[in-house]
């Protein structure tokens, strides 16, 4: 009883751990990485003994106490309570939101088998959303309790734009549910590690030797899916090319720009805990999560009948190194895209959302649909 | 008092406060805010109860979805404070309350046990068991519900047009 209670908080300890560092380091991949792009030097002041570690002292060090030793200032006009309680439930969500989300198998110790995923719901993606569905108030109270115009109109196109896109992503997951048979993300991820060739319909079987030996991750099977949760998943981080909450160049800082010191450092590192959850969600629905193309319980068995036996304990490590590859690629490539892309206009934005990508998830759904039932 | 109880009756604390608070408060936003809370500890209440489809689809739909629409509203309309409401009104929502109030009273002394309480199985609250309900025992009401949804949408949109075509 101990034992398992004290497992469950060791994995929710390791999960926030992870997911709460990453989110500080790609505070500094932001910044030198921006600069790389823009040709310019970035944060290169701060330094101890005149190390100064890439910017790495600047980022992780000089800022936060930078943030953390700042006057907290409060409009006299604005609300005090709510101006304090926002920031966290900005934060909140985005950190609870990691604890369906599988970072490996099973691992065994001794009698003990270990699942590797802090809370195993059998609602599992559903959790997902309704945290993700909790993210708008942080804005929404954040802006309000301001009394700034620039803060209440970025609240308002903040919490419209979140409603709009957790549509088309509650819509473009629909596919990948169907296709996996479960709405719990341990199963499906699990799922992800047999062949297509399992997987191809009577129908289809001439496909089988061109695209039988793929794993059947989501990509491969729903690969218009992907396309659309990407894009709604950039949408709820609110960063280009959908910062319109912030829009600096016309709402100086949106919703935030009330804020200072700590309370802004949360809805900061909030933001790139939304960015780590993203990636972990777009691994785990469409990547195989913490598979290992081949790589079965056991060790890896090819396509091409080829079998290379490996020990319990390596097949873990393996799942896990894969899962936070794949995650710091997703990271990554969503920081890349904020600094390559201009921002939308707000009407560019709706149009989107509800002109494009729900008609285009509504009819991949239907498409599955009939598929799956020709399959049968 | 074991464990669940305690949970229970906390929980039920909680949420007679945050309900007091939605009637009390005099501030709009804070209002809403206060219900937003009732509603999570609702869905709290939900899980404790093997339910956690319910728990969570009262978070998406309600908390989630409704309270910001609500929030949204009182944002553009931004009243400030509530104006102070009339004796009368004081008068007669305290009778008709303790009215209600007063159909719960025999709650209170009856001891019995639920004439046939639902075997707790795997299945009980899971997705799976819901959707076979749905589509099955109840799809002619679920398929009529969802077409007044969407007649309803298609009556704002409607609503929405009209306005832009005058102006």
């Amino acid at each position: 009883m101990i034992v398992d209670v004290a497992i469950v908080a060791l994995k929710a300890f390791l999960v926030l751990f992870m997911v709460l560092n990453l989110a500080g380091v790609l505070g500094w991949v932001e910044r030198k990485g921006s600069a790389l792009i823009q040709d310019r030097i970035g944060a290169n002041r701060a330094s101890i003994f005149g190390f100064a570690g890439m910017g790495l002292v600047n980022t992780l060090i000089a800022d936060p106490l930078k943030f953390l030793t700042k006057e907290d200032f409060i409009p006299p006009a604005g609300d005090k309570l709510l101006h304090t309680l926002a920031p966290c439930m900005a934060f909140f969500p985005a950190l609870v939101t990691f604890a369906v989300i599988p970072f490996g198998d099973v691992l065994n110790i001794g009698e003990r088998a270990i699942n590797l995923q802090v809370a195993n719901l059998n609602i599992g993606i559903l959790y997902v959303f309704a945290m993700g569905s909790l993210g708008v108030y942080g804005i929404v109270i954040g802006a309000w309790a301001s009394n700034n115009k620039f803060s209440l109109l970025g609240g308002v196109r903040g919490s419209a734009q979140m409603i709009s896109y957790e549509v088309a992503m509650g819509l473009s997951v629909m596919g990948v549910l169907m296709i996996y048979g479960t709405l719990e993300l341990q199963e499906i991820a699990r799922a992800q590690g047999t062949l297509i060739r399992e997987m191809l319909p009577q129908w289809l079987l001439f496909m089988r030797p061109i695209i039988g030996w793929l794993p059947a991750w989501g990509i491969f099977l729903q690969p218009l899916a992907f396309l659309l949760f990407f894009a709604a998943a950039v949408a709820e981080t609110k960063r280009i090319p959908f910062d319109l909450p912030e829009g600096e160049s016309e709402l100086v800082a949106g919703y935030h720009v009330e804020y200072s010191g700590g309370k802004f450092l949360m809805f900061f590192a909030g933001e790139f805990a939304e960015i780590v959850t993203a990636a972990g969600l777009i691994t785990t629905l469409f990547f195989g999560g913490w598979q290992v193309p081949y790589l079965m319980r056991d060790g890896f068995h090819f396509p091409w009948g080829a079998v290379w036996l490996l020990p319990h304990l390596t097949v873990v490590v393996l799942q896990l190194v894969s899962f936070t590859v794949k995650i710091i690629f997703f990271c990554w490539l969503q920081i890349l895209l904020r600094w390559s892309v201009p921002r939308f206009r707000y009407d560019q934005v709706m149009r989107l959302g509800w002109k494009m990508m729900l008609p285009a998830a509504l009819l991949n759904v239907a498409v599955t649909a009939i598929v799956i039932v020709l399959a049968q | 008092m074991d464990f669940s109880t305690l949970v229970f009756f906390l929980l039920a604390g909680l949420l007679v406060l945050s309900s007091l608070l939605v009637v009390f408060l005099r501030n709009v936003v804070h209002c809403a805010l206060a219900l937003v809370s009732a509603l999570l500890i609702i869905a709290i209440l939900f899980v404790t109860l093997h339910a956690p489809m319910l728990g969570v689809l009262q978070v998406m739909i309600y908390a989630g979805a409704i309270m910001v629409l609500f929030l949204f509203v009182i944002m553009f309309l931004n009243p400030a404070v509530l104006e102070r409401t009339g004796t009368l009104w004081w008068s007669t929502a305290t009778v008709l309350a303790l009215l209600f109030g007063g159909l719960l009273v025999p709650l209170f002394f009856n001891n019995e046990v639920a004439g046939d309480p639902v075997a707790s199985t795997e299945l009980f609250g899971s997705p799976e068991m819901l959707a076979k309900s749905l589509f099955n025992d109840f799809v002619l009401p679920f398929e009529i519900a969802s077409v007044l949804l969407l007649v309803a949408i298609v009556g704002a949109v409607v609503l929405a047009k009209r306005e832009r075509a005058v102006r």
